[in-house]
């Protein structure tokens, strides 16, 4: 029961980042359709900042407003220099524009930082551990679901009582409506990557607690599991994407923690395996976009 | 007089379908014109133009003296011009007052934001009753009603509306033209595209008849009754 408790723990942690990756995603594709990759890279662009921010010896507490801030400018630049050119395209042009980011971001890291993996100097109260009810529970774990939550709820504020949050899921719902409105399409689209790339800072903060260090790649993988979880959830849902990336973050810990030894090679193809059977049985996601109606036979 | 809104030579084109075709018109301050033709006649493609819904393909709108031909849709609502779309298209997922706070979306002033809403709760009481709900949660009557609303809380001085009574129930379509002569009341200048051409011709000052993309005849209610022109943009004759 411990143990399974401890796990539960480790998968809202893990979920929670899931959680904020995957709305960063459907942030930016429920309003313009586009997928985007190069959301890792603002992961990878906030793990920097916090290395050298280490390395020139800022303290902790300033280094993670720099990182989210230095990932909110890139996802803004990102839309206005990338993005903006192919809005009018189909969601496959956009798809390989993301792509196409990512990975020139990608080569530009490992040509001006470097292709190893960089350490990262966090303060040493993240690897302590507290007690709570028997439990063992890392300190970073914790910060982790505590900031996964203060997150959730300024975002359900925001989409919910903020003029431009209000204005964004009525684009998501009626582009041409709601510029005939006067709500302009620039304002909203930098706006819902300005969120996503807040999303991307607060998640690469977490997911370099937990590993302190930084790589080129570090981004691709945390975003392929969360355009999982959005799928899962409900591709262009944001209640959606919040409960995918938490059951994948549970789907995943738990089969690492109690799959038998000899099946833990095994362990993301049978968790994989079970994504697809949930969506067998709803193959919209968890929580279908209210919007994107999928009518085929 | 100078016209509040006018078109001069206006095309728009899908792709090889050519759906207006040359069309002129003018339309006064404090009218009530409607345009009226068979479905495909391309009247709903002329407010989607004016509106900066679908490009023109060739020709001028003029607003208030200004060009306004192919301007973005988001700086029409500021200068005083929005549409209620055909299908009412209101907001589902977001509440009713929501929605009333998106079109007012152009008003920078907190007060004129307010002023919007008691205007529009003061015509629509079942608005006020439902402000809380979902807008997808509200019947068709109360949607239309809402997505007029919604339009009037930017203070249009021209308000085009696409096919306000389409799927509605008659003492609900009464209504609606009930509101839009009081409308005109409150100084709203009105262009509106319509199929209850009966209803139209005794609200509509003047009305153009359309087919296949072009005017082939204009003029006030009675004289577009007697001529019969009427009857055949409906059925289709040439």
């Amino acid at each position: 029961m411990d143990i399974f408790l401890q796990q539960t723990v480790n998968a809202l942690a893990l979920g929670g980042t899931y959680a904020l990756l995957a709305l960063g995603l459907a942030v930016v594709f429920s309003i313009m359709g586009l997928i985007n990759f190069a959301h890792g890279e603002l992961m990878t662009i906030a793990g920097y900042v916090l290395m050298y921010c280490g390395i020139a010896g800022v303290s902790f507490v300033v280094a993670v407003p720099l990182a989210l801030m230095a990932s909110v400018l890139a996802a803004v630049l990102m839309e206005r220099i990338a993005f903006r050119p192919v809005r009018n395209g189909s969601g496959a042009t956009m798809l390989v524009t993301s792509f196409a980011v990512a990975m020139i971001l990608q080569v530009l890291f490992q040509n001006l930082i470097s292709t190893r993996s960089q350490p990262v100097l966090l303060p040493a109260m993240l690897s302590d551990s507290v007690h709570i009810a028997g439990m063992v529970i890392g300190v970073n774990k914790l910060a982790a679901i505590i900031a996964t939550v203060v997150m959730l709820v300024f975002l359900d504020w925001f989409m919910k009582h903020q003029k431009t949050g209000i204005a964004m899921r009525a684009a998501a719902e009626d582009f041409a409506v709601a510029r005939l409105m006067g709500i302009r399409a620039n304002t909203v689209i930098a706006g819902a990557f300005a969120l996503s790339g807040l999303l991307a800072g607060v998640a690469a903060v977490l997911w370099v607690s937990q590993r302190a260090s930084v790589d080129p790649l570090m981004g691709f993988m945390p975003v392929l599991k969360a355009f999982i979880a959005a799928i899962l959830g409900g591709l262009g849902s944001l209640r959606g994407a919040v409960a995918g990336g938490f059951l994948l973050g549970f789907i995943e810990i738990y089969l690492s923690a109690f799959l038998p030894p000899e099946m833990q090679e095994f362990r993301e193809p049978i968790g994989l395996g079970i994504v697809v059977l949930v969506l067998l049985f709803r193959p919209n996601g968890l929580i279908p976009s209210a919007t994107l109606k999928a009518e085929k036979v | 007089m100078q016209p509040l809104l006018s078109a001069h030579d206006l095309h728009v084109s899908y792709g090889a379908v050519k759906a207006v075709r040359g069309v002129n018109f003018e339309i006064r301050q404090g009218e009530i014109v409607a345009f009226l033709g068979a479905n495909g006649a391309g009247k709903s493609s002329i407010m989607n133009a004016i509106t900066g819904l679908v490009p023109t393909a060739s020709g001028q709108v003029t607003f208030e003296g200004r060009d306004i031909t192919g301007a973005a849709p988001e700086t029409l609502a500021p200068s005083g011009l929005t549409l209620s779309p055909e299908g009412r298209r209101v907001f589902g997922t977001l509440s009713v007052a929501d929605n009333l706070r998106m079109g007012a979306f152009a008003l920078s002033d907190k007060d004129a934001v307010e002023a919007a809403y008691a205007r529009v709760y003061d015509l629509f009481p079942i608005l006020l009753e439902r402000k809380d709900q979902y807008a997808g949660t509200l019947s068709g009557g109360q949607q239309q009603m809402l997505a007029v609303g919604r339009a009037l809380m930017s203070n249009p001085r021209v308000l085009l509306l696409d096919e306000p009574s389409l799927g509605l129930a008659p003492l609900i379509v009464d209504q609606i033209f009930d509101l839009i002569l009081k409308l005109r009341e409150q100084g709203v200048t009105l262009l509106l595209v319509e199929q209850n051409v009966a209803k139209t011709l005794q609200v509509a000052d003047r009305a153009y008849v359309l087919v296949n993309g072009e005017v082939v005849e204009q003029g006030k209610p009675a004289e577009l009754t007697a001529s019969g022109t009427m009857q055949d943009a409906y059925l289709g004759a040439n």
